[in-house]
């Protein structure tokens, strides 16, 4: 008994430098966020004096409803085609011969040589209404001359999938490399397809890997705001695109902080799920 | 009976191995059927040719009378036991046995009494709902079993079964997996390094080597009467003696000279002349040892010889003597313990014979064999070959 309290001071102890740099750096300024939600703005673009719930219940309007349903559902789709993607990816990389792996885990990192910034002006490029891509789409008649590529929410999709595909396909890949192989084997042994062994076997062999992967997209993508604001246009906006024009444009900071704290909760909420999830699967284990 | 499962001219290569090389091979129906060899002989791409994990560069596999040489995993009416189990860790004991039947959408009704049937079988009712990780070694075997069984297969192709199991568990497995055997009257066929898993199970093994199979016999037939020289050294314990025949005996036996033994008797089943470079193999059990000189008879080889070394072992001793400058290894089952009987020593004096028919002359193994039959250890207490035939 006595031993046991005397290592959980120590582990209190060891885990203090970084508890006060996550409190001096998040969780503090997390909570001045909150508090200033509830505060009202004045006119000059600083904060008013008093407490008061005007900042939330403005965001009822249709207005960020619909921005917060976009945010939602380009987050929601990004997820899912980067895990459609990259769990195939994944899947290769964890039986291909070891000097392949190696060449084509670098052709995933390679790109984060370059800024992030410069890549998505890349796409700019690329999908330009006078590029090579929107012209040979427009030729070969799979969109109509007047349709753009840019400035929508597609773009926005196609460069938040862009962006955070590497992360999905490392968690997959890492998972996929612990997966045992045989396992696929005595599948079809017992008289499974491909498919089925693949479905039934490998997908929740690398469950934990993938649901890493989910939350590296969806929850970068529900704050996103450099994509959108590059490529997005005012039909690709996002919450995150809201926030930056209450601060910068209407000197509104109260009014961004309660976008912030919604943002914030609604990342929260799919995270805890998941946690508790988890640990109320692995319990049994953990009793043995 | 015809072949039930049979590989004609089969051949794999991977790289630059050739793990199989032109195999024809018969298997029949309800037949526990061993193949036997050390790691790397070609043994397990045996079996996963036949369970169709693997596709063969020539030659055909036929089940049933039916070439299933091009079809995939799932559409063969083979199951494999996975060396490693291959259980699914994501499923219970129940979930892994149902997966065959689920996969192949029976009914749950169906599925449920199956399933209840077989966990009858490997006595786990009690454990259904246990996860993989949660069962010892043997227990996973018996699901392993279980999960192949379930779907009827005609050949379960079992790929060392009992190699990651601690020796009590074996034998215990072992007697588990006849009874299974007579108990389903299925075809096995039984993959496996471990000559005594071998013996003890199979009603014929298949001794293979390099990708080829050296002899096909019953287990009695494979120890006691070994064709070629990797055989007998790879099954149990034998003395090589190199030697040459020097005349016949009745047509029937051959007299070879051996270092500077003459006339040593031997029985003649490969019709060698005079002349010959043999090599004579004898089980050291077949050989004899006592103090005193044994009577002459007929087709009895007689000589004496110094011990070097002795092993008690409780229900034999094993006995390393010189005669003529080779050293011989004897094994000496104790019938009866005398305490007035004065025992044999080190540097004693003795007398070893052996009966001519006990002896065989083979073909001189090839280089790669070596070390399988660097027989006798020069001195007690290096490391036995035995131990090194995996």
């Amino acid at each position: 008994m006595k031993r046991e309290s005397r290592r959980s001071i120590r582990e209190v102890l060891v885990s203090l430098p970084s508890l006060f740099w996550l409190s001096l750096f998040f969780i503090i300024p997390t909570l001045f966020v909150f508090a200033i939600a509830l505060k009202p703005a004045n006119p000059y673009g600083g904060i008013g004096s008093g407490w008061t719930w005007d900042n939330f219940r403005s965001l009822a309007s249709p207005n960020y409803l619909i921005v917060a349903w976009r945010t939602l559902w380009i987050s929601v789709l990004s997820a899912a085609v980067c895990i459609i993607l990259a769990t195939p990816i994944g899947y290769y990389l964890a039986r291909v011969s070891a000097r392949w792996r190696g060449f084509f885990l670098m052709l995933i990192i390679v790109p984060f040589w370059t800024n992030f910034l410069i890549r998505i002006f890349a796409w700019k490029v690329l999908l330009h209404p006078e590029g090579a891509i929107k012209k040979a789409l427009a030729l070969s008649g799979l969109i109509s001359p007047q349709a753009s590529l840019l400035y929508n929410a597609g773009a926005v999709v196609l460069v938040t999938v862009y962006t955070f595909l590497p992360f999905t396909i490392l968690p997959i890949y890492a998972a996929a490399e612990k997966f045992d192989f045989q396992l696929l084997e005595a599948a079809r042994d017992l008289g499974a397809r491909r498919l089925q062994a693949f479905t039934k076997v490998f997908l929740p062999g690398i469950r934990r890997g993938l649901i890493t992967a989910v939350l590296f997209v969806f929850i970068p993508a529900l704050g996103s705001y450099v994509i959108p604001d590059i490529v997005g246009g005012p039909s690709g906006e996002m919450i995150g695109n809201k926030i930056a024009q209450r601060v910068f444009v209407d000197r509104n900071l109260p009014q961004a902080s309660a976008l912030s704290v919604v943002l914030i909760l609604s990342v929260l909420a799919p995270l805890l799920t998941v946690l508790v999830l988890q640990r109320k699967k692995e319990k049994p284990e953990a009793l043995l | 009976m015809s072949e039930f499962l049979e590989f004609r001219d089969v051949s794999k290569r991977f790289g630059t191995i050739q793990a199989v090389d032109g195999v024809s091979l018969g298997i029949k129906k309800g037949e526990f059927f061993s193949l036997l060899g050390p790691s790397g002989c070609g043994k397990t791409t045996m079996l996963r040719l036949a369970a169709g994990f693997e596709y063969p560069d020539a030659g055909r596999v036929i089940l049933d009378g039916q070439d299933i040489t091009d079809l995939p995993p799932n559409k063969r009416k083979v199951n494999t036991i996975f060396q490693s189990y291959a259980l699914f860790p994501h499923l219970t004991v129940w979930e892994n046995i149902a997966f065959g039947l689920r996969v192949a959408k029976r009914s749950k009704s169906e599925i449920e009494t199956e399933v209840e049937a077989m966990l009858q079988l490997i006595r786990m009712s009690d454990q259904a709902h246990k996860k993989p990780d949660q069962l010892s070694g043997g227990q996973k075997q018996r699901v392993a079993i279980a999960r192949a069984l379930i779907n009827k297969p005609q050949v379960l192709l079992l790929d060392e079964p009992l190699a990651a199991l601690d020796l009590k568990l074996r034998q215990r497995m072992l007697i588990e997996l006849d009874m299974i055997h007579d108990q389903v009257g299925i075809t096995f066929l039984y993959v496996t390094h471990d000559q005594g898993e071998a013996m003890s199970l199979s009603d014929r093994i298949a001794v293979m080597d390099s990708g080829r199979i050296e002899q096909v016999g019953s287990p009695a037939e494979i120890y006691e009467a070994p064709r070629t020289s990797f055989v007998a050294a790879f099954i149990g314990d034998t003395n090589f003696l190199e030697g040459e025949v020097t005349g016949l005996v009745e047509n029937e036996y051959c007299q070879v000279k051996i270092a500077d033994i003459p006339g040593v008797i031997c029985f003649n089943d490969k019709s060698m002349k005079p002349g010959n470079p043999v090599y004579l193999s004898i089980r050291p059990e077949k050989i004899h040892i006592s103090r005193d000189r044994p009577e002459e008879s007929s087709r009895r080889n007689i000589v004496s010889a110094i011990v070097e070394d002795m092993i008690y072992l409780g229900s034999t001793t094993k006995y390393w003597v010189r005669t003529h400058g080779l050293r011989v290894q004897v094994l000496r089952q104790h019938f009866r313990f005398f305490l007035d009987e004065k025992p044999i020593r080190w540097n004693d004096e003795v007398w070893i014979w052996w009966h001519g028919d006990d002896g065989f002359m083979l073909d001189r193994y090839r280089a790669v064999d070596e070390h399988l039959v660097a027989l006798p250890p020069r001195k007690v207490g290096e490391p036995e070959d035995n131990n090194e035939k995996r």
